[in-house]
């Protein structure tokens, strides 16, 4: 361990550490710009030139390697010199804009520049002007404020895997831009905004919005995939103005998804439901709470007495928090339904013993040697998660897959097995064949399978995990029965990629059905007499669209406890206003089973209100015991008991054992229905910035049907599935599909005229 | 041309020669000779090492630093690839003489390679070969070809049992990609910017590898160095400065072009080969060294000898070999616009002193020149300039601001006429 002296301190480093590692330990400050933790050295900065005994020039705290015996000056009067000089230098082509800088506030530049910058500048020549680049809807520049860190460029390159922006030209000419003119797209590009330590890069949406000091930070979680990322709610005048990622190591590092960052801007869309609403002769009417859950109450009631309990289903989002989730399935129990569900995209019911998760902690994704990804469009999914198994793979790991799309990871691919997703359980049965699990049939291994099998047998830590396309796959209970003979032959631990922020959550809380209850599927394929649903677009966000449709326009009765109006919910007899995550108190349960508790960071809009209120009311008006809850902390405490403490016991990946029989003959033609990156759930579908940057959604096919179709790149054609209407997309060739693959997004209004997300599908051309 | 070389050349000789560029002409006159008896022999590593470090032969493109010393550093029980890098991206404003190894005397290149790369372990060998000369590149693929077709290069060179290969890298003529290890960035396909060091190419290179890198006269002259032994080599020169070494005599001389002489020839003797200052004139200045060597007045000058030593000891250096020579007629204030403006455009932009600083010396000198210099202007050259030197990532941030330094440090009052008066002392 070298022990060096900085600043009179001695300092003894990890082998390998910097001078920089080592003035953090010791708690002393050196200004920098381009360096960063979490991103490769680029020492082009210089701000972080120091005095080191024995070196005949002041030397990069940041790039030199701290070796024994080293001694180090931060603050001496010749490192001082060559910092100013450096900021000097910074300065002279840097604007004077900071008055209408969104930066302005919490500018690295500004704030070193009254540490080690002149009163006034000696630069008498002409400035800099840099050309605008447009990066798309999300990221604003002003790049005549760059100061050529190069933390974007690298960020996007070691983080995101994608070189969306690189520095063009050389010398003063030099600019950070993204190639051809292309905008940034990567799923996690919002990143570059924090790490842009001038006032460059800045988020397009917040821009001229706010001032820093103007808002108070709270925390959150979000409310999107099933990571878990920790978030910073910035409000001002009890509005969310943006949204920060909140460090947390082990969960999201430093960095939040794009979906994350801007699906705030959803909290004050124009389709925010602030009053109860009620249905009079088919008109929607204002109404106040008392009348409008007593009209519930009493529907509910009425239903359960002329048809049973039987007669009421409960479909819940499970982006909701635990105790949300949990009040309502105890309203539906109350109801005497045991249909309750909050999987609204799985085609089969392939409930295992326990609840299902990650199988392993976020952070030891990095550290496996093997992964075998089946049916997850992990980018889409996942974005952070995709980075930490992007990082493994950097390190040596060996990723494998099965999909029906062979999308860019990012990352090298071992192996792949790329078919339509009927044959995926054919396939994972080949893996198993080739680990010799004893009760697959005769099955002929193919080379790919054989590869997959052999790249598991190696290495020591190892995942299988299951994607949303596998969970929501119509043989889901085979594909899981297969993945866990998988996993259990070559030694991997099986995990679920949770869908949503409290997948786990809704899983604990016993949002699903009971003995004699429905799931999700077929309670809207079966369609109840009534309804309830919470934070849920059923034809957005159901296996199959149209059939979710038909079902609500048939009940009798509806009621949805929802944050906005929407297209899916006019079917509704009654719309309660309820308090999206910014405005609740609450909980969830990441997919490693970590429970994050949340305050409320602004209060409820207009006459909305957390949802757990509302159920409480409803429980109470229902005559129903145990609802006499006078905060979410007692509603946490029934539903779950021990907390953290309590979860881990409940986790179990083992599924129900199934036949292991070659799977049934599928159609020639199936949809790939994946939810769409920004169209997760009520906030994403509704934020302006994350539509524009998802764009336009298409139908892709692979080469030859695209050649079959004989078609230009673009042109609209129709696709249509049984149960729906046709749909009029453009058309996009997309050499990585499986053959007899039709991708149309799901969760978005393009999908929502559709029926399975993974069945039958015609496409044809138009005529004209 | 031949009339001026004095047998005591290294690189050139085949000048003179019919077909100087042959296979053929090179091994009438002893070539191969080296690596055939190397490889014969099997002679160990250790010994061809130190014989270039007892020829003390000094790099050839800039810097100077032992030969022997640089190969020293390679790591020797390393497992895996190494490589040897010919620099030919010669670039300096002022040199013109690896161009010409290249066209003349192609294959003794080849031999320095192949012998570095046997002395030095290396798997494989590129010739960086800067973007704006062809004919050169074309002669480089051709020696290649006939090397290879004579079992000189590729698998089991010469019955050897040894493989080895070269390969031309064809730039696209950054002045910065001379650096060594932008130029290691560009033949891996980057943007040629230099890395920061540590780590040294020695022990991660090309491709992460541990790799050498060394100008292209410095190779040629390895076989040389191998035949006649490294104390031949030496005493050509003078101690510490071994060899002779090529130097490009550009400017106001009456027969500008390559002398290859021994280290420590008078500046006289050379100025007086290339036929003296032109038309009868007075020399005013000369750069020894290439553009980013700083300037020496004349009568300073014409004291010195040509070696490391004795320009180092005069406040410049002998860099390249860059003879650029200046008459009575020059405008030092022009001559610094020309310059800085040529370190402004080729800085990489990569690190700050550099990207902000070159382009503000430029633009001060600029005004001078053009008549709207202010008193305080050269103290602030001299201070910018101590901002950048020493502060950068590599050498081309003090490149940068040894002319300007020593332009207004020699001709002061060159500068201080042209801010006084706003026009030229020169004719006026």
């Amino acid at each position: 361990m070298p022990l060096i002296e900085i600043d009179g301190l001695q300092v003894e480093v990890a082998p390998g550490a910097t001078v920089m590692d080592a003035a953090h330990q010791a708690g002393i400050a050196i200004p920098h710009f381009c360096y960063h933790k979490k991103l490769s050295i680029a020492a082009n900065c210089r701000m972080c030139l120091v005095e080191v005994e024995k070196a005949p020039k002041p030397l990069p705290a940041c790039a030199t390697p701290a070796t024994d015996g080293m001694k180090v000056k931060t603050h001496s009067p010749l490192a001082v010199e060559a910092q100013k000089g450096v900021m000097e230098f910074l300065l002279i082509n840097h604007p004077l804009d900071c008055p209408v800088c969104d930066q302005g506030g919490e500018c690295t530049l500004q704030d070193l520049a009254v540490g080690y910058g002149a009163s006034a500048s000696r630069y008498g020549e002409a400035k800099r002007v840099v050309t605008e680049k447009d990066l798309g809807p999300l990221i604003a520049t002003d790049m005549t404020r760059c100061i050529h860190c190069s933390r974007c460029v690298r960020f996007l390159q070691e983080v995101g895997g994608l070189m969306e922006l690189g520095m063009a030209h050389r010398g003063e000419h030099a600019e950070i831009m993204p190639f051809l003119e292309v905008h940034v797209g990567h799923e996690l590009s919002g990143n570059v905004i924090d790490l842009c330590p001038v006032g460059a890069l800045t988020s397009k949406p917040f821009r001229y919005t706010a001032r820093p000091w103007e808002l108070s930070r709270r925390k959150a979680v979000s409310p999107h995939d099933g990571l878990g990322a920790n978030l910073q709610l910035h409000v001002k005048n009890g509005r969310v103005m943006r949204v920060l990622p909140q460090e947390n190591e082990p969960i999201n590092e430093c960095w939040i998804p794009d979906r994350d960052r801007y699906s705030y801007q959803a909290l004050h869309s124009a389709e925010r439901l602030t009053r109860p609403l009620v249905k009079e002769g088919g008109q929607w009417v204002e109404a106040g709470w008392q009348d409008a859950l007593e009209r519930v109450a009493r529907k509910l009631v009425e239903i359960r007495k002329a048809r049973g309990g039987a007669a009421i289903g409960g479909l819940a989002s499970a982006h909701q928090t635990t105790e949300e989730l949990y009040l309502f399935a105890k309203v539906l129990r109350g109801l005497s339904s045991e249909s309750i569900d909050h999987r609204l995209a799985q085609a089969e019911d392939a409930r295992g013993e326990g609840v299902r998760w990650l199988g392993l902690s976020i952070a030891d994704m990095e550290q496996m040697d093997r992964f075998l990804l089946v049916g997850a469009s992990l980018r889409t999914e996942q974005p952070l998660l995709a980075h930490r198994v992007r990082r493994a793979v950097h390190a040596g790991a060996q990723l494998s897959l099965i999909h029906a799309a062979d999308d860019d990871l990012l990352c090298r691919v071992h192996a792949k097995l790329i078919t339509p997703p009927g044959a995926w359980v054919h396939a994972l049965a080949q893996i198993a064949k080739a680990l010799h699990v004893a009760e697959v049939e005769d099955v002929r291994v193919s080379d790919a399978a054989r590869t997959v099998a052999e790249s598991l047998l190696g290495g020591e830590r190892k995942a299988v995990l299951l994607g949303a396309v596998a969970q929501n796959h119509p043989d889901a209970g085979r594909l899981q029965v297969l993945a866990q003979a998988i996993a259990q032959a070559s030694g991997a631990s099986l995990g679920f990629l949770a869908v949503a922020a409290n997948s786990v959550g809704a899983q604990l809380v016993g949002v699903l059905p009971g003995a004699q209850g429905l799931n999700a599927r077929a309670m809207l394929q079966q369609p109840r007499h009534a309804y309830v649903l919470m934070g849920v677009e059923p034809e957005l966000d159901a296996y199959d669209a149209s059939a979710a449709r038909a079902a609500l326009e048939a009940a009798e009765f509806s009621v949805a406890l929802t944050a906005f109006r929407a297209p899916a919910l006019e079917a509704c007899d009654v719309l309660l206003p309820i308090a999206p995550f910014s405005e609740t108190a609450g909980c969830y349960v990441n997919m490693e089973g970590r429970l994050q508790c949340f305050h409320a960071a602004v209060k409820p809009q207009g006459e909305a209100r957390p949802a757990w209120k509302v159920l409480r009311v409803l429980g109470n008006l229902l005559s129903l015991n145990g609802f006499d809850y006078d905060s979410v902390e007692a509603v946490r405490a029934d539903a779950l008991p021990q907390g953290q403490e309590g979860i881990a016991a409940h986790l179990n990946n083992a599924p129900v054992p199934a036949g292991l029989g070659p799977a049934a003959a599928r159609a020639d033609l199936v949809r790939l229905g994946e939810t769409g990156l920004y169209d997760l759930d009520p906030l994403t579908r509704r934020a302006p910035a994350l539509q524009a940057q998802a764009g336009a959604a298409v139908v892709s096919v692979g080469r030859a049907l695209f050649e079959q179709l004989g078609v230009a790149e673009g042109t609209p054609v129709r696709v249509r599935q049984a149960g729906g209407r046709p749909v009029r997309l453009p058309i996009h060739c997309d050499a990585r599909l499986a053959e007899g693959v039709v991708r149309v997004p799901a969760g978005g209004m393009a999908g929502a005229d559709l029926g399975g997300r993974l069945d039958a599908i015609f496409i044809e051309r138009e005529e004209p | 041309m031949s009339l001026h070389i004095p047998d005591t050349q290294v690189c050139l000789w085949t000048l003179g020669h019919e077909n100087p560029s042959s296979l053929a002409t090179y091994t009438a006159h002893g070539g191969y000779e080296a690596i055939r008896k190397i490889l014969a022999e099997k002679m160990p590593a250790g010994e061809i090492i130190e014989q270039v470090k007892v020829s003390a032969l000094r790099g050839r493109g800039g810097a100077g630093f032992p030969t022997g010393l640089k190969w020293s550093f390679m790591p020797r029980d390393y497992v895996g690839d190494k490589y040897i890098v010919c620099n030919t991206d010669e670039g300096e404003p002022g040199t013109f003489k690896d161009r010409d190894i290249l066209i003349y005397n192609p294959h003794q290149l080849i031999e320095g390679m192949l012998i570095a790369g046997y002395a030095l372990g290396a798997r494989a060998g590129y010739n960086y070969i800067h973007g704006e000369i062809f004919e050169q590149y074309q002669s480089w693929e051709k020696a290649l070809e006939e090397a290879r077709a004579a079992g000189l290069l590729g698998h089991d060179i010469l019955g050897s049992g040894w493989d080895f290969d070269l390969h031309a890298h064809h730039g696209y003529g950054a002045y910065i990609c001379g650096e060594e290890t932008a130029l290691l960035e560009s033949i891996e396909g980057k943007k040629g910017q230099p890395r920061f060091k540590p780590p040294f190419p020695a022990s991660f290179g090309l491709y992460g590898k541990p790799t050498t890198i060394n100008n292209t006269e410095t190779l040629a002259s390895i076989p040389w160095i191998m035949r006649h032994g490294g104390q031949a080599f030496l005493e050509l020169g003078k101690p510490n400065n071994g060899g002779s070494k090529i130097f490009s005599i550009s400017g106001h001389v009456n027969k500008p072009g390559n002398y290859e002489i021994p280290l420590g020839t008078p500046f006289a003797t050379l100025l007086e080969m290339a036929g003296g200052v032109r038309n009868g004139h007075k020399l005013k200045a000369v750069i020894p060294g290439g553009s980013s060597a700083p300037v020496l007045p004349g009568e300073v000058m014409m004291d010195l000898t040509l070696d490391f030593d004795a320009i180092a000891k005069a406040g410049s250096m002998l860099g390249s070999g860059a003879v650029i020579v200046m008459d009575e007629t020059v405008c030092m204030v022009r001559a610094l616009e020309r310059l800085s403006y040529f370190y402004y455009e080729e800085s990489c932009g990569q690190c700050t002193p550099c990207r902000e600083g070159t382009g503000w010396m430029h633009r001060i000198v600029r005004r001078i020149e053009h008549g709207q210099g202010r008193p305080e202007d050269l103290e602030e050259l001299v201070r910018i300039g101590g901002n950048i030197a020493g502060r950068t990532i590599c050498a081309l941030g003090d490149a940068a601001v040894g002319p300007v330094v020593s332009f207004v440090r020699h001709f002061r009052a060159e500068f201080e006429y042209h801010i006084e008066n706003k026009r030229c002392l020169v004719g006026a």
